[in-house]
């Protein structure tokens, strides 16, 4: 005897089933499309929305005005600007992590516990409160200028320049590079460096071939993650670069607040929102899910 | 080069791991072309003793030869011998071909001889049509052969296999120790196996050699390792066998605890307790009193009978203790549960170890 459910009974499971974690997810729906939806439908309206003579934006006379002027030298000099301090903030923060990362997952479970740990300790005080601090480190009779000078290394009198702004950045993205790094590293199977070696590469070799490959997902994953908030990075920049040279962050804000150009500061932020959309989908597609 | 007989040479090889000692004073020489089996529980120190030829552990203390040549602290690249990892250890980013080419473009062997060479080996595996296959994607029984291959592709002079069929199921793993061994065969190279199946090493081996808690206790062929074991470890581990407690009475005899004298070569000491050591098909199953050409016989009452289709398992009461006897005469004059029966062996299947 075949017992068959009666018809239908399926469908209704599986509706029941996709409505299943709506409920649930209810407040952080409704948070996510009142803080977040919601401006950002603003912001892309505003973008191709007409700025009165007063300053103010006014939702008519639909254009494309503010990405056209996108094109205009000024913008490109901001944007190649920080984009070039992106990347180079980037490449930084990987040379600087991969050997540390590397060092964290070969060293006894305890002993790595302790250095993850210690990796993550920053984030228990404010990126604002610790930004301010270098401003401290780095004041002309701060600590590191006076380190600087000590070893006869030149002046080392570096606020409120592009090297101050780099090295803010770099201090604070640094943790997003290590943790995946980290993660990809620790999962290579040490084995395989054994096997390498065991068919006559050298060190080297086996790293070039084995482990750099594997842990490319990490490799990606952490440049992301650091390119992408050091490219629209506001608060490093004013606080440790002074505003002197104009960056996305900061001259977004410049056109929001001092220029009253809502168009432009809204085709802006379009664009670095673009660029940070690009780099999510990289991120995803290499491998980030597994981290 | 130096072209003396032995392939791989320990002397007095000593690995400590903090304060434990893994491997406790090995000599070991293994001739050339031969298969060679280190046979051993787990934790017995086999596979480190492996890892030291290999390159891939120092030794604490003593030397490792290869073809007469001193190993000292040359790293693993720099060894004329390959391995074939437990867990096959392939790179999961490279194809199957890309496997096999690995070690061949690290000797910097060049483009056209490494594809003559790939090709011979995929055949030799018998992975023809699988080169562009990702690891991934093969079954157990493939990514073993990939390894395999992945390792004589560079002829080695010594071949080192850690528990290569560990991960297969058994009838893949009986086919593939047959094929191993063919292999083996054809290709001439000194083949070091280590595992902790006593069956696949008397099945493969030219000779074995049984670890246990660091120390080599026994080498020598299967055949001598099976019917000659030395110790009374040896006797368990490999295959099943009875233990009779008894004492030494002279160089020639022994008493067992019954009061029997049997007579028995040994070299132990007058007075030592040891144990005398059977297997249980090579002892012979009467009815009492029946007479019997072997001179050495205990009587006892049938206590259990297994039958296994081609033999009859017997557990045989005898005064203090019982015995297992295999009788492959399934058909005529079985036993039952109760029969008073006489249990007899020959001496020269029999081994004195210490007790």
């Amino acid at each position: 005897m075949k017992k068959v459910s009666p018809p239908g009974l399926e469908k209704q499971a599986i509706k029941a089933k996709a409505r299943q974690g709506f409920f649930i997810g209810l407040p952080s729906i409704a948070y996510l499309l009142i803080f977040f939806i919601i401006p950002l439908g603003y912001v892309i309206a505003y973008s191709f929305a007409t700025r009165s003579r007063s300053g103010r934006t006014e939702l008519r006379d639909w254009n494309v005005d503010a990405y056209i002027r996108l094109g205009e030298d000024v913008v490109q000099a901001v944007a190649w600007r920080s984009l070039w301090i992106a990347v180079l903030t980037t490449v930084i923060c990987l040379l600087l992590a991969y050997p540390l990362a590397f060092f964290i997952s070969t060293r006894r479970p305890v002993i790595r516990n302790l250095l993850l740990v210690g990796i993550m300790i920053p984030f228990w005080s404010n990126f604002l409160i610790r930004t301010y601090a270098w401003r401290v480190l780095l004041s002309s009779d701060g600590l590191f200028t006076k380190v600087v000078e000590g070893l006869g290394l030149g002046d080392g009198r570096i606020l409120f320049t592009r090297p101050a702004v780099i090295l803010g950045l770099v201090y604070g993205y640094l943790p997003f590079m290590v943790l995946p790094l980290y993660a990809s590293i620790d999962r290579i199977n040490w084995s395989l460096v054994e096997g390498a070696r065991d068919l006559y590469a050298s060190g080297w070799k086996a790293f070039r071939r084995i482990v750099w490959p594997l842990s490319r997902p990490g490799v990606v994953a952490g440049s992301i993650l650091v390119f992408v908030p050091s490219f629209g990075a506001y608060v490093t920049p004013a606080i440790l670069g002074g505003n002197k040279e104009s960056l996305m962050g900061s001259y977004i804000v410049d056109q929001f607040m001092d220029a009253r150009n809502g168009p432009l500061g809204s085709s802006l932020s379009v664009l670095v929102l673009g660029v940070m959309l690009i780099g999510t989908m990289i991120y995803f597609r290499q491998g980030g899910r597994n981290l | 080069m130096n072209h003396s007989s032995s392939a791989v040479e320990l002397k007095n090889v000593v690995k400590k791991f903090d304060e434990v000692t893994a491997v406790d004073d090995i000599d070991l020489t293994i001739g050339d072309g031969e298969f060679f089996s280190l046979l051993g529980p787990s934790g017995c120190g086999k596979t480190t003793t492996l890892r030291m030829i290999a390159g891939l552990e120092l030794p604490t203390a003593g030397s490792v030869l290869i073809h007469g040549e001193e190993m000292g602290l040359k790293p693993p690249n720099k060894r004329p011998v390959n391995t074939v990892f437990q867990n096959y250890a392939l790179f999961p980013h490279m194809t199957v071909a890309g496997n096999i080419e690995f070690g061949l473009q690290m000797q910097k062997v060049p483009k056209e001889e490494r594809s003559e060479l790939i090709e011979w080996a995929i055949n030799l595996v018998e992975m023809d049509g699988l080169s562009h296959r990702k690891p991934t994607q093969l079954s157990g029984g493939q990514q073993q052969r990939v390894a395999l291959a992945r390792a004589l592709v560079n002829r080695p002079e010594v071949l080192l296999l850690d528990e290569p069929l560990g991960a297969l199921d058994l009838k893949l793993r009986q086919q593939m120790q047959i094929e191993l061994k063919n292999l083996q065969r054809e290709v001439g190279i000194t083949f070091i196996y280590v595992t902790h199946d006593q069956e696949e090493a008397v099945t493969m081996s030219d000779r074995i050699g049984v670890m246990h808690e660091g120390k080599l206790l026994q080498i020598g062929t299967p055949e001598d390792i099976y019917e000659r074991p030395t110790t009374r470890f040896v006797a368990d581990f490999i295959g099943r066998s009875n233990f009779l407690e008894a004492t030494v009475a002279s160089e020639n005899e022994v008493v067992l605890s019954n009061g029997d004298r049997l007579q028995l070569q040994s070299d132990h000491e007058t007075g030592e307790s040891v144990a005398i050591t059977v297997r249980p098909e090579r002892l012979t199953i009467h009815k009492k009193r029946e007479n019997s050409t072997n001179q050495h016989q205990i009587d006892g009452v049938v206590d259990s009978v297994v039958y296994l289709g081609n033999a009859i398992v017997y557990s045989i009461a005898i005064d203090w203790m019982k015995l297992e006897v295999r009788s492959s005469e399934t058909s005529n004059s079985r036993y039952s549960i109760g029969d008073e029966v006489t249990v007899s062996f020959d001496p020269s299947y029999v081994s004195v170890v210490s007790g």
